[in-house]
């Protein structure tokens, strides 16, 4: 479903040309949930960006559907860090924001929207600005806009990150139910070895910058609720610091942790 | 709204009382007491009420005209960089002169009567609001413009949906704060040229040494002030009613 073939990306920068990712090639199957973990300024961000086509490589192909992307395709989602919602628009119209940039009809929009708000839980709350919600309450609209869509790409920067813990978990488990239901492909970038355990049924360790695939750890056991609290989970979850151990003592080695 | 009213009530007792004891002290006739002044409020209202009307077309008139036209200028300045680069060091020259040297060329071109006027404040209008605008649109959050970008937005779309709504607040201060501006050259203008507006009522009662009439063509033209002030405010309340939520 998603293909990187030996993908180079150069940032201009301001001084010196940044390489940001080096030769990362990366499939991902029709409907496979992937979790990408790597130090800071990995190019996890940069290989999303990428996949949406926002972004253009330097160097080699990214597929999506067997097709080179160079535009933004309707079919693929992508949510930030900070959520990407616009403080001027209420709850239904950040939800709605997709719909309307494709030009659904009025009715449609609404059907559609109501439904995703429901899904997040966030149906009383639709008249509302995103200033007047909690943070966790703002993660599920980010997620509502892009459920009222048809997509079959999820792609996620670190989408819990501005979270406390205790809202990590239960919305870890939202991003479960809802990747079950629709059966998207996912890609989720995230600095947490336990939620990329939790969400990842592989889990992609990206070297430091320039950005490669060090390692992949196999996890078919993820899928369910109850995963957390078992044997596999922890033994997984130290395979995954170990490999990110092993990237970091080596780029410290190399370049004396640049 | 209640609250406001006694605001404007407290100030205009202190500002009143402040003038009648500057005017005890001072004693000169240039500077009339308020009790002296108030009375030709109603005694010349039949001439202020038209030049008050007069001087309030011409000023929002222009202020729209301004903004209308540097409004969309502003933000593809602001969006487009090489638009910019060639346009800023043009607008960084021309923005500093006073457009008030202009007159006398306006005056010599559209007449004595509104026009020279409007299109004095227009242009005033058109620079304060080009440089905030394209400032504000500049500073759009290049996440929010990603985010809706994913998602297939058009240039279009991303105007409509991010650029113009983050860059509204930012208008509507430039607006607030260049409507003192704008009050000032509509004085200078009319007192300059043809006869009528509260800027020529000023002129025309200094040069007849009445200075209570005066001063009554003060009152009203600070009063022009804040209707031009609560008209913004009041827009800017309606269209950007999302900052009033707690951030």
């Amino acid at each position: 479903m998603l293909n990187y073939e030996n993908v180079s990306l150069t940032y201009p920068g301001t001084s010196t040309p940044v390489k940001a990712l080096d030769r990362y090639s990366l499939t991902v199957a029709k409907g496979e949930p992937v979790a990408l973990i790597g130090p800071s300024g990995c190019g996890k961000s940069t290989s999303l960006l990428l996949a949406t086509g926002l972004l253009s490589p330097s160097e080699g192909e990214v597929l999506v559907d067997g097709k080179p992307v160079n535009k933004p395709r309707r079919e693929t989602a992508l949510i930030l860090q900070d959520f990407g919602l616009l403080p001027w628009k209420t709850v239904f119209e950040n939800a709605a924001l997709g719909l309307c940039i494709r030009r659904f009809s009025k009715a449609e929009r609404k059907t559609r929207v109501e439904r995703a708000l429901e899904q997040v839980g966030l149906s009383d709350f639709a008249k509302m600005y995103p200033g007047e919600l909690s943070g966790g309450m703002r993660q599920r609209l980010a997620l509502a806009r892009t459920l009222a869509l048809d997509v079959d790409v999820m792609l996620m920067d670190e989408p819990l990150s501005a979270l406390d813990a205790m809202l990590r978990e239960g919305l870890q488990d939202l991003l479960l139910t809802l990747w079950q239901q629709r059966g998207y492909t996912q890609v989720l970038v995230t600095h947490s070895i336990e939620e990329a355990v939790f969400l990842g049924r592989r889990i992609v360790v990206l070297s430091p910058r320039p950005g490669r695939v060090m390692t992949i750890i196999d996890n078919p056991k993820m899928g369910t609720f109850d995963y957390r609290g078992t044997e596999g989970f922890y033994r997984t979850c130290q395979l995954v610091r170990k490999a990110l151990k092993a990237e970091t003592s080596r780029s410290e080695g190399s370049s004396h942790g640049a | 709204m209640v609250r406001r009213l006694l605001g404007y009530t407290v100030a205009i007792f202190v500002i009143l009382l402040g003038w009648h004891i500057t005017s005890l002290v001072i004693g000169s006739p240039a500077l009339p007491t308020p009790i002296d002044t108030i009375p030709m409020l109603q005694r010349y209202a039949a001439q202020l009420a038209p030049d008050f009307l007069t001087s309030f077309y011409r000023v929002i008139v222009a202020m729209v005209i301004g903004t209308v036209i540097a409004m969309p200028l502003g933000l593809a300045i602001g969006r487009t960089p090489k638009l910019d680069a060639f346009l800023a060091p043009i607008l960084y020259i021309l923005y500093p002169i006073p457009k008030i040297v202009l007159l006398p060329v306006l005056l010599v071109l559209l007449g004595l009567a509104d026009a020279p006027k409007i299109v004095l404040i227009a242009i005033t209008i058109f620079f304060q609001v080009l440089v905030t605008v394209r400032d504000a649109a500049k500073a759009v959050p290049e996440q929010a413009v990603l985010s809706v970008r994913s998602l297939g937005a058009s240039r279009l779309d991303i105007f409509k949906d991010v650029v113009v709504p983050a860059s509204l607040p930012d208008l509507f201060t430039a607006l607030r704060i260049s409507s003192g501006t704008a009050v000032a050259i509509l004085f200078f203008a009319e007192a300059i040229a043809g006869r009528t507006g509260l800027g020529y009522f000023i002129v025309d009662s200094w040069a007849m040494l009445n200075y209570p009439r005066m001063f009554a063509g003060i009152i009203v033209m600070a009063f022009l002030g804040v209707l031009l002030y609560e008209i913004f405010d009041f827009a800017e309340r309606r269209l950007t009613r999302w900052r009033k939520v707690g951030q």
